[in-house]
């Protein structure tokens, strides 16, 4: 035992030393090459991920869409990279940190997940513009610029759709985490639901609250709430839920009655075109508009500052309209469009209760 | 500081430690050795070069700010380790202890924003909060286990799914949230006052979290616990086995109880490093996973405080230089896979060398029994 007390103490040394010798060892950031430049091959557009990535069907894949087409359309060089499963903070710096040091500039986090690490990199790093989808914050540096969107107003007209499709007097809203951000899409479709008809009673579900965030990524979850509010008779069920919302549009076709997709159009996305003569619709969030245009304003001079809001008069968000099932009360719509584009409908944005 | 006769007997235990370390060793060893060989097998049949990503990763590894972030990483990893080995080593599976630190990082951080007291007050005060906080959690689990006979298993997991719930219900605006959050989005408790701030050390590569002295004092007062004092007896003869501990006179119950309140009580610490020194406060994006790194961890390093500090540095590297696999193009989803076929392996790995370590020894025994049989034989023979 005393032995033991000694390997401690050879540890605890140990430790110290690696500590010194990590405070004369180089920086990673050291070896970058051109660090801040934006180079003479065109802008470097460096992409971080929330979990998921690519390929999630959902909001990142969004955000993907958008980088290509700059690539494509802007001659941008990108590089990309996504967070794991239950990562520390420190990672999300590192993973901006590399970036910048490799010398990608304007960098843009997907999520607000982001946001500590973002303002923390940006402080460091003024000379580098960053973009944070999904987040502000009253105390970010102004190098860093919020890409946001009306969720609430897009909900509202998923609403109207919805209210103007049901018959039974009943529709349903599942949420994938009660979450701030998953509150907007509940405030926004109730109002939209409200407006046509107030006697329309709406469910409302959310399928885990935080810091349980699996609400987003488990469809299993989502096929049990949506089958619980088409027991109780609902029949058009708008699900704000990540890729929990293909469980749900599973359950609802199944039943024969109305699912309504988020994020994308999901009648279009592969896994789910199976179910899309039963998908009224989708709420589109452009996040691929919005970094497109990022990226865009960055690469002509004229980057974006601040909060930048995408909404339904900017194309930020919108409806679905493949399949044709809105095509009949398109006239209905286009009138809440244009009262909340011109304002004389305010959408709220936390949901009353 | 030895005394003389522990001297004496000192070479014969002492060749026999020996073996007994290099059979230890060659367990973790062999694991890692192992998973490293898949992994490599798993990149070269996605079409990948294999050596290049454990390139990456090292060549990341050693320069100054990965190192500081190790230790930073490693030093949260080593609680977690610790605190799942104290129960590990009475044979008490506290699987609760991801419930118990994030309950005790939230209370902690809530207190920590309240109160604005002088740092050495203030520090060990959120000290004891978040080791109260975690203890008592976990005593819920001790108490159903002595009163009810309810397997520490099922109850922490369960209480692991509670504790989300408490921590939903109260991390929202006007409870332990302030009303109108200056983020949009993401709900987190106010920052923690300046002077709950632990002290750093200020390297080249960046500041490096002074709460590692924590951890260290932490390692070295379970070892003394373990091996010098009549609880740590008492802990590790329950462990072994309980009705012989029982009938030496140990209060089982009582033991149990105590060793869960403090596995918990450890378990809360896990939080602070880096709530104390990174992101001052609690908020919905806090690190989820750790109490379960913590038993992949404990595992790997044998429950032995020692033990775990490499196992904890060695997964705190691998988190760490994971996050360059991506921009070489990797997925870094391979450290996970990796880890996980750690953990797998070293319990194969053990079970392997304890069994060649049991041959060896009765090998050793029946060749000098048979020695004896043959010296005595030889003796009748030549009487």
């Amino acid at each position: 035992m005393r032995r033991s007390m000694k390997l401690a103490a050879v540890v605890l040394s140990g430790s110290l030393g690696i500590a010194s010798l990590a405070a004369c060892g180089a920086k990673s950031t050291d070896t970058s090459a051109s660090s801040g430049s934006s180079g003479g091959s065109g802008l470097k557009v460096g992409m971080a991920y929330d979990i998921g990535g690519r390929g999630d069907q959902s909001f990142n894949d969004s955000a993907a869409k958008g980088l290509d087409n700059a690539k494509a359309q802007l001659g941008v060089s990108v590089t990309e990279a996504e967070a794991k499963t239950g990562e520390a903070e420190a990672d999300k710096e590192t993973r901006l940190k590399t970036l910048v040091s490799n010398g990608y500039n304007p960098v843009i986090a997907v999520g607000f997940v982001y946001q500590s690490a973002v303002e923390k990199v940006a402080k460091d790093n003024p000379n580098v513009k960053f973009a944070i989808i999904d987040s502000a914050s009253a105390t970010q540096p102004s190098n860093v610029t919020s890409l946001t969107f009306s969720e609430q107003e897009g909900s509202y007209l998923a609403g109207v759709a919805a209210a103007l499709k049901t018959q039974k007097k009943h529709v349903g809203f599942i949420g994938g985490v009660q979450s701030e951000l998953i509150k907007k899409f509940e405030a926004g479709y109730k109002a939209g639901v409200a407006s046509v008809d107030p006697s329309i009673k709406v469910e409302t579900t959310y399928l885990t609250t935080p810091p349980d965030f699996s609400g987003f990524n488990d469809p299993g979850k989502g096929k049990e709430a949506a089958q619980g509010q088409l027991d109780k008779d609902a029949d058009v069920i708008y699900t704000a839920a990540g890729s929990s919302g293909a469980g749900a549009i599973e359950a609802v076709s199944q039943a024969g009655k109305w699912a309504i997709g988020v994020d994308a159009d999901q009648a279009q996305q592969p896994a789910l075109s199976k179910y899309k003569d039963h998908i009224l619709t989708s709420m589109v969030k452009n996040v691929n508009v919005a970094v497109f245009e990022y990226i865009k304003a960055a690469k002509d001079g004229n980057p974006f500052t601040g909060v930048k809001n995408f909404d339904l008069k900017s194309n930020g968000v919108s409806l679905a309209t493949s399949g044709g099932h809105i095509d009949d009360i398109k006239g209905k719509l286009d009138d809440a469009t244009k009262a909340i584009t011109t304002g004389a409908t305010k959408v709220p944005t936390a949901p009353q209760s | 500081m030895t005394s003389s006769p522990d001297t004496a007997k000192k070479p014969a235990a002492k060749r026999f430690d020996g073996e007994r370390i290099l059979l230890g060793l060659a367990a973790p060893v062999l694991a890692v050795l192992l998973s490293v060989v898949i992994c490599a097998a798993l990149l070269a049949t996605s079409g990948k070069d294999p050596f290049h990503a454990f390139d990456v990763m090292f060549t990341y590894g050693t320069k100054s700010d990965a190192q500081v972030l190790t230790l930073n990483r490693a030093t949260t990893y080593y609680l977690a380790g610790v605190a799942v080995a104290f129960g590990f080593r009475m044979n008490l599976f506290n699987i609760g202890a991801e419930g118990q630190y994030k309950l005790a990082a939230l209370f902690a951080a809530f207190i920590g924003a309240q109160v604005d007291l002088p740092s050495f007050i203030q520090i060990p005060l959120l000290l004891i909060v978040a080791m109260l906080v975690g203890g008592i959690w976990a005593g819920i689990a001790g108490v159903l286990k002595v009163t009810r006979g309810v397997s520490e298993v099922i109850s922490t997991i369960m209480l692991n799914a509670i504790a989300t719930a408490v921590v939903g219900l109260l991390l929202v605006p006007g409870v332990f949230a302030p009303k109108s959050s200056g983020t949009s989005n993401s709900i987190q408790t106010d920052p923690i006052s300046a002077s709950s701030h632990f002290f750093a050390l200020d390297t080249q590569g960046g500041s490096l979290w002074g709460f590692i002295v924590v951890a260290a004092l932490v390692g070295v007062v379970f070892q003394l616990v373990l091996t010098r004092t009549r609880f740590g007896f008492d802990l590790r003869a329950t462990g072994r086995s309980e009705s012989a501990a029982h009938a030496s006179g140990v209060n089982v119950k009582r033991m149990v109880l105590t060793s869960m309140v403090v596995s918990g009580a450890l378990a809360g610490l896990i939080g602070l490093p880096d709530l104390l020194q990174n992101s001052y406060y609690y908020g919905q994006n806090f690190q989820p996973g750790l109490g379960f790194l913590g038993i992949a961890i404990a595992l790997l390093g044998r429950n032995s405080p020692i033990g775990i500090a490499f196992s904890a540095l060695l997964f705190a590297f691998l988190d760490v230089t994971a996050v360059q696999l991506p921009f070489a193009g990797y997925p870094q989803e391979i450290v996970t896979v990796m880890q996980g076929v750690i953990v797998i392996c070293v319990v194969v790995a053990y079970e392997l060398v304890r069994r060649f370590g049991l041959k060896r020894q009765q090998q050793k025994v029946g060749a000098e029994l048979a020695a004896q049989a043959a010296a005595a034989a030889k003796k009748e023979v030549s009487a």
